[in-house]
């Protein structure tokens, strides 16, 4: 693999420092971005507990929210975090093929989500509660969309990182950024849970 | 096809910015035909543009900055000069909608895009020296950041002649900045601007936070650190933790104007305060994120040309770090008035008086370290001492309105005004030149002009003094900021004196000029051979002037704090190695160069409402880093033999004058070690 | 660099990675505690006052069940970093959750804002 020739190159003395190409650094560099990735999360959070209930005469979340729903949604994301759990079991055991397989199921699993969550706002459009009709529906749309557009990152790289990994295999850089997509995917299932406690679950309380 | 951009969105009839316009166009004409003529394109593509140097991008910044500076003073003298003459039955020359830009875009150029690269170029030339790095954590990134505030600041010129400003004052308050009331593109060409260079700045914080915490020479703990790498490490945590919320509040702003969504609307059931409120967490934490460096900055002069160790590392380390959390505590004491009712504004009032005590410590830190020092009249000391002075009267001044009730007298006076200029320009732009004259010698390797250097001082000093003590005064007598137009005579006489010192920093800025331009005339007698002009005590100091593009042949062993002071002082300073080793450096790449002019076009389309180039915008900006990502040659090894060339080039002259203590004995046991 | 990497490869102990059992662990955990939120709202045995308190705890133990099972996070020394940086957050996020509620609640009552028809009652 490519590591080996950067490998033989390196004195031995200059063992750890000054690499550009150090896992560790670009993993606590993931983490904390997505540390601000989080605050940003908690402004749209504070934004959305301000207006909940700024309906202004329009729908109030326990008219619109269907529960049922809300969980398959969960379901599916939550069992795509356990698929990409389960591909980096297998990327540290150096089974490709495995790997492979693991992504595509959570790839599947993510699409389903904001397939879901598309069909979702495109009802609730529909019924004329949309984004336009207050300033909670602003906030609720505004959150929930930016999870999902998060996702939708999540998908994208995900097929970036199929392909990477058929061309170039289990190396160095493919291992690195799976392990921050893998940091970036169970992120994003944390903050649903977020959002369906505060948002969902409240709302129809 | 082309959104709402039609030609009549080039202000044709007004003389003022069309002026400005030919003068652009002449002196950008003359400058490409200049660089065209000397045939440095290629040059400066594949040195600048697409360098992944942390020196080179620091000075790009700092170019950039003070690009900016004059484009910001440009609209702050317009102003004094319109608030000078419209007393009373005098109109001025500059209308409402027109003045309204002006201020706004002064605030908005001066924050964003001259006080942030500022302090971002400094860091980036600094710290990973300092640390006795080679480079930042991630060199592409760092590129990156830097083209992304670039389109941010080319964003913002261009409404200067496309379409127009936001007329909202600098931070855009709505219901003023919704689309009912602020139909224009202004506001649109704020958010995107801000978007765009804040999402660089975010990523630079995620760098540096790295680079500090993971990239220092072997044996510098954390308390071995260098007084600026400590502010910088905190600062730009600062950023990562206070920037995304700016996001937010920027995004949602944009979310009502362009989805019609309610956040912050007067009608269905949207709350203009959140707004208020998500912006001043932000925002405050902004502007210590501006003086932090600043801070650092004045601590390594103060001690360098004290010639004493710096007094009282820890306190001013556990300082920086104290105004570090509070900063996110004291955001509501931007807006005491707005009706929070006596508890609030009683925790944010005296948080804000708890924020002055670290600061204070600081202060007399500085004033110990110089004490029976022995201290050296060099420039930067003179703004360090300026800054002394006139920071203590802005933060006074501070601690007084932090009082809710003394603050329901002054808000929006002009003595808030005069406050936060006393604080910025006597801390953050004095910190700024007195860095630049500082590190000057480490980028360039020869020093700038001190007598146009002190001139430059002098006329900010006196400048600033007589342009914001009227203002005080003015404040009290109940002047609110902001007016194009006022009743009342009595103020003129104040404004005048204020336009007067306008135009004493107006000099101020030209000697500036005049120094960089002597220094580089002058460059040979002003050349800094030894590395070392000040007798400096960090790191950076340990390495030749300008430092080679790979920092350090050898990675610096540091057991203490000032390790260089203390080699020097044994006579170990300039040890040659006996051998040196191949080093790994980051390849040159343009891919942060076509992201940055992917990002201009996406927001260019977005505030046009031009859709179909805001996908384009968009799909390059993916496409380029997808190209990157895809990209295995991002890195090469410098050969040993081409690193030893270079170092021998340097420490010739030194060996001449018996500095180099040769070949390094110790040189396998150390390995060993 | 790339060798380093391989070493710490080989090394890697169980909890730097996780292992099968500990994913089947938290998932487990997951869906039980995600089917507590939705049964303590859905069901309707839970009494309406305890409906928030329950799915805040519940939330809160998913939380710490995904960062724990899914992230890894842990006291061992090479995670204190992670951690500490995690808690910082925390902090600030609390700040400007709360500060903001607090706030914009004090507001909406002392200026009358329509969301807030209630009598203020400082």
């Amino acid at each position: 693999m490519s590591a080996t020739a950067d490998g033989m190159h390196i004195p031995a003395a200059h063992g750890h420092d000054h690499g550009h190409d150090d896992g560790s650094k670009t993993l606590l560099g993931f983490w904390i971005y997505l540390m601000s990735d989080c605050l940003i999360f908690s402004a749209l959070f504070a934004t959305f507990a301000v207006l909940a209930n700024a309906t202004a005469g329009g729908p109030t979340g326990r008219e619109l929210f269907e529960l049922p729903y809300v969980l398959g949604e969960t379901a599916l994301l939550l069992v795509s975090s356990f698929t990409f759990g389960l591909a980096m079991l297998n990327m540290h055991a150096g089974r490709r093929q495995r790997v492979m397989a693991w992504l595509v199921a959570t790839f599947v699993l993510g699409a389903g989500f904001i397939g879901m969550e598309v069909h979702e706002f495109a009802h609730l459009i529909h019924e004329g509660a949309g984004p336009d009709r207050s300033a909670f529906l602003s906030a609720y749309f505004t959150l929930v969309g930016t999870h999902g557009l998060h996702v939708t990152a999540g998908l994208l790289w995900l097929v970036v990182m199929m392909d990477q990994v058929r061309r170039r295999g289990l190396n160095d850089d493919t291992r690195r950024r799976l392990s921050c997509l893998s940091l970036f995917w169970h992120f994003l299932d944390i903050v649903w849970i977020c959002v369906f406690t505060f948002v969902y679950l409240r709302g129809a309380i | 096809m082309f959104g709402k951009l039609t030609l009549s969105a080039i202000p044709f009839d007004q003389p003022i910015i069309m002026g400005t316009l030919l003068m652009v166009m002449l002196g950008g004409a003359a400058l490409l035909g200049f660089v065209t003529y000397q045939r440095k394109w290629a040059y400066l593509w594949s040195e600048w543009f697409t360098t992944v140097d942390h020196k080179k991008i620091g000075i790009m910044y700092i170019i950039m900055a003070l690009v900016m500076l004059l484009r910001g003073f440009a609209d702050a003298i317009m102003m004094r000069t319109q608030q000078a003459m419209a007393s009373a039955d005098a109109a001025g020359y500059l209308p409402p909608h027109h003045f309204d830009q002006v201020f706004t875009a002064h605030g908005d150029i001066m924050i964003f895009f001259m006080a942030m690269p500022f302090i971002t170029g400094l860091m980036n030339l600094v710290v990973p020296l300092q640390i006795g790095a080679r480079d930042v954590a991630y060199p592409f990134l760092n590129s990156l950041s830097f083209w992304l505030t670039a389109g941010g600041v080319v964003l913002i010129m261009a409404s200067l002649f496309i379409g127009d400003f936001a007329a909202t004052g600098w931070l855009a308050y709505p219901p003023l900045s919704e689309l009912k009331y602020s139909p224009t593109v202004g506001v649109d060409y704020y958010i995107w601007s801000l978007q765009l260079s804040g999402l660089g700045t975010t990523l630079s914080g995620i760098n540096f936070i790295v680079t500090i915490l993971k990239m220092r020479a072997p044996g510098m703990t954390l308390m071995k650190m260098p007084v600026f790498t400590w502010t910088a490490l905190v600062t730009n945590i600062l950023i990562v933790a206070a920037f995304p919320v700016l996001t937010v509040a920027l995004a949602l702003l944009g979310a009502d104007r362009y989805l019609g969504m309610h956040f912050f609307t007067n009608d269905a059931g949207g709350n203009a305060m959140m707004y208020v409120n998500l912006i001043w967490i932000w925002g405050h934490p902004e502007v210590y994120i501006l003086i932090l460096p600043c801070f650092g900055a004045y601590s390594e002069i103060i001690a360098t040309f004290s010639g004493k160790p710096l007094f009282g590392y820890k306190s001013m380390v556990y300082a920086t770090a104290a105004i570090g959390v509070l900063s996110f505590l004291v955001w509501l004491h931007h807006f005491f008035t707005m009706g929070s009712g006596a508890s609030v504004n009683a925790f944010f009032g005296i948080m804000t008086m708890i924020i002055s005590v670290p600061t204070g410590v600081k202060l007399f830190n500085w004033l110990f370290t110089m004490y029976r020092g022995r201290v050296r009249f060099t420039v930067p000391v003179l703004w360090t001492i300026g800054f002394m002075v006139t920071f203590v009267i802005g933060g006074v001044t501070g601690v007084l309105m932090a009082v809710p009730g003394a603050d329901f007298v002054l808000h929006n006076s002009l003595f808030l005004i005069a406050h936060f200029h006393n604080t910025i320009i006597g801390g953050v732009v004095f910190g700024c030149l007195a860095a630049m004259n500082y590190w000057f010698p480490k980028a360039f390797g020869f020093k700038l002009a001190e007598r146009w250097g002190k001139a430059s001082f002098w006329c900010w000093l006196v400048g600033f003094y007589v342009a914001f003590m009227p203002l005080y005064i003015l404040g009290l007598k109940g002047m609110t900021r902001r007016m194009n137009h006022y009743a009342n005579p009595d103020w003129q006489p104040y404004l005048i004196v204020a336009l007067i010192g306008a135009v004493i920093i107006l000099f101020g800025i030209f000697f500036t000029v005049l120094q960089l331009y002597v220094s580089v005339r002058d460059r040979v007698t002003l050349r800094d051979p030894s590395g070392d002009p000040w007798g400096g005590r960090t790191l950076e100091w340990s390495t030749s002037s300008p430092a080679p593009f790979y920092n350090f042949a050898v990675l610096p062993q540091v057991r203490q704090l000032d390790q260089f002071w203390t080699d020097k002082q044994d006579g170990v300073a300039y040890m040659r190695p006996n051998r040196y080793e191949d080093i790994h450096m980051p390849r040159n790449t343009g891919v942060g160069v076509f992201m940055g002019l992917f990002g201009v076009v996406l927001g260019f389309a977005l505030v046009w409402h031009i859709w179909w180039m805001a996908a384009l915008g968009l799909a390059g900006m993916v496409g380029s880093f997808l190209v990157r990502v895809y990209d295995r040659d991002i890195d090469y090894w410098v050969p040993a033999a081409e690193v030893e060339r270079i170092e021998r080039a340097r420490l010739a002259p030194l060996q001449k004058v018996g500095l180099v203590k040769v070949a390094l004995p110790a040189d396998d046991e150390q390995k060993a070690a | 660099m790339a060798a380093s990497n391989h070493v710490s490869h080989d090394h890697g102990h169980e909890d730097a990675h996780g292992s099968l059992k500990s994913y089947v662990v938290g998932f487990g955990l997951s869906v039980l505690l995600t089917l507590a939120s939705f049964g303590t709202v859905m069901s309707g045995v839970v009494p309406h006052h305890l409906m928030m308190p329950g799915i805040v705890l519940f939330a809160v133990a998913q939380l710490l069940v995904q960062l724990v099972f899914f992230l890894h996070m842990g006291t061992s020394p090479g995670k204190r970093g992670n951690l500490t940086i995690m808690l910082f957050t925390m902090l600030i996020l609390a700040i400007v959750v709360v500060g903001s509620l607090w706030v914009l609640h004090n507001m909406n009552a002392n200026m009358m804002h329509p969301t807030f028809p209630q009598v203020p009652t400082e």
